[in-house]
């Protein structure tokens, strides 16, 4: 299995990164303009308001692309999963055959624990769990 | 302000090496600059301004400045990856129209290859010793006051799987097959067999494409550019001066620079920021793609080519696999000779980016002065198109076009 980095948690995506932690997935929304936005800033990157707060995902979205690289037990799948809240965000595919995997499918958040950090939000496709 | 016909490309030189042994970063950047004076004719005392991008040493323009002697009074160290040099031709003839310089040197130039061949050895030094070796790294460490970089570092983004995903979504979008973007690396090898410096010199078949090992899927080995040592500079003037040197003048006709990102999770990988700087160029040259007899396009990766094709306008958006596929970027046979040299897919990529190779196989085109096999019955006008930083993530892209008096 991959060791996964730790991320560098910078102090404004800080409770992005404890939330992880908990098994929760955060967004934040500009209270000016109402939009959604990712990755995590204190200044909205639409409108520049810097009345942003943190939110819950539904932690729900679809596979928008991804790419399997590596061999055997070093093989990880990088992945676009637009999530139900409107943003695409960077992840990896886990717990699944990537073969089995089509741009499209559902997926769910799941966190896996970084190499000497903070958990980091993954994503698997929602028939696996079932 | 136009650029248009405000300056000239007067002399374009590529560095012959493809792995520099023995053979610094500097001296490498010194070699390329002194070729390119001597192709234009003239002399290290007539440079005021200079050009580079992060692949110069230390602190850039004053630390090449120093080792060649030069005497400034414009400089640029612009740093927007591969697409750099192309760029920096912009940024030249801004200058040079505002009275800033009247002669600017680009110079681009690098050794990944025998500094990772170098650290290889010194791994297995190590290891021979029983001592930790410490991991090859071909690239710069990353910044970790980035904050984009928590959310993707995580993740093991690379520059293959990131192409790759450009690739994958525009196979489910558009129907674009593995087969057609393998035509890509078939038109740049039958270029670069006429090329005695290229690294890969054997033209290569759809199925030699296809059978060759998965990178990232659905990216094989031959999908993917070299990794090579080398470099090239670029001399831009005003045209006064080219006038007097006894060069065909290649003048500097349209510019177009632009950047996309991640745009705060509005991913859309369906196009490149070509979309953006390529109109920009068009309509400051006042031409249409339809106009342009070679294009010199950026090639890391199959799908690199084929994202800009569509996003320059050479053909609609969804159609770059079939317009690959019907030969047009083989030079005699398509209507879009493109990479003549055998590009960075065949011949060279120095410094993990190629930017300057692409400038400098327009000035050849325009200049008659290709290989007779892949030279364009009088070329007119050419483009030069670069992409730096990577698709799918934060990139740039700069787009040139060139007219040959």
């Amino acid at each position: 299995m991959r060791k996964i980095p730790a991320p560098q948690a910078l102090p404004e995506s800080l409770p992005f990164w404890q939330a992880a932690d908990q098994g929760r997935l955060l967004l934040k929304k500009c209270n000016a303009c109402g939009r959604v936005h990712h990755y995590p800033r204190d200044i909205c990157p639409f409108c520049l308001a810097e009345d942003t707060a943190w939110v819950d995902a539904t932690g729900t979205g679809s596979v928008y692309s991804f790419s399997t690289m590596g061999k055997g037990e070093d093989a990880y799948t990088l992945a676009f999963v637009t999530l139900a809240e409107g943003v695409t965000v960077m992840s990896n595919l886990v717990d699944c055959d990537p073969a089995r995997v089509a741009i499209g499918a559902a997926v769910r958040v799941v966190f896996k624990p970084s190499h000497s950090g903070h958990a980091v939000p993954m994503f698997t496709p929602v028939e696996a769990q079932e | 302000m136009s650029l248009n016909g405000k300056a000239c490309i007067v002399g374009a030189y590529e560095h012959p090496t493809r792995l520099a042994e023995n053979r610094s970063v500097l001296r490498l950047h010194a070699d390329v600059a002194k070729g390119a004076l001597a192709d234009a004719g003239l002399a290290k005392d007539d440079i005021d301004g200079y050009f580079c991008a992060g692949d110069a040493p230390g602190l850039g323009t004053a630390t090449v400045a120093e080792y060649l002697g030069l005497k400034l009074r414009h400089l640029d160290s612009t740093e927007c990856g591969g697409s750099a040099p192309i760029l920096h031709v912009a940024h030249a003839a801004e200058a040079i129209a505002a009275g800033r310089c009247n002669i600017a040197l680009i110079t681009l130039a690098g050794r990944p290859r025998a500094a990772l061949a170098e650290a290889q050895a010194r791994a297995a030094a190590a290891a021979a010793d029983g001592r930790p070796a410490k991991a090859p790294l071909a690239l710069k460490a990353p910044d970790p006051d980035a904050p984009e970089l928590a959310f993707e570092l995580p993740y093991g983004p690379a520059t293959q799987n990131l192409y790759a995903m450009v690739a994958k979504r525009h196979m489910h979008e558009f129907g674009t097959t593995s087969e057609q973007l393998a035509w890509i690396k078939v038109a740049a090898s039958q270029h670069a067999q006429h090329n005695p410096h290229a690294l890969l010199r054997k033209p290569v078949t759809v199925e030699e494409v296809l059978a060759s090992p998965l990178v990232s899927d659905p990216l094989r080995r031959l999908d993917c550019c070299v990794m090579s040592d080398g470099g090239g500079a670029l001399i831009v003037t005003r045209p006064e001066i080219a006038r007097e040197l006894k060069r065909p003048q290649i003048v500097v006709r349209g510019t177009g620079e632009a950047q996309k990102h991640g745009m705060g999770g509005q991913v859309d990988l369906t196009y490149s920021a070509a979309a953006w700087s390529g109109p920009r160029a068009f309509a400051e040259a006042g031409i249409t793609p339809a106009d342009i007899q070679y294009a010199s396009l950026y090639d890391s990766f199959t799908i690199t080519v084929l994202m800009q094709l569509e996003d320059l306008g050479f053909c609609r958006k969804g159609e770059g696999g079939r317009f690959v596929a019907d030969g047009n970027l083989i030079s005699g046979q398509g209507r879009l000779p493109f990479n003549t040299d055998g590009g960075g897919l065949c011949s060279n990529h120095p410094a993990n980016r190629g930017g300057v190779t692409k400038v400098i196989e327009a000035v050849r085109q325009l200049r008659g002065e290709a290989h007779p096999a892949v030279q364009v019955p009088g070329c007119a006008w050419a483009l030069a198109s670069g992409i730096g930083g990577a698709l799918a993530s934060r990139h740039t892209a700069a787009t040139l076009i060139l007219e040959r008096l």
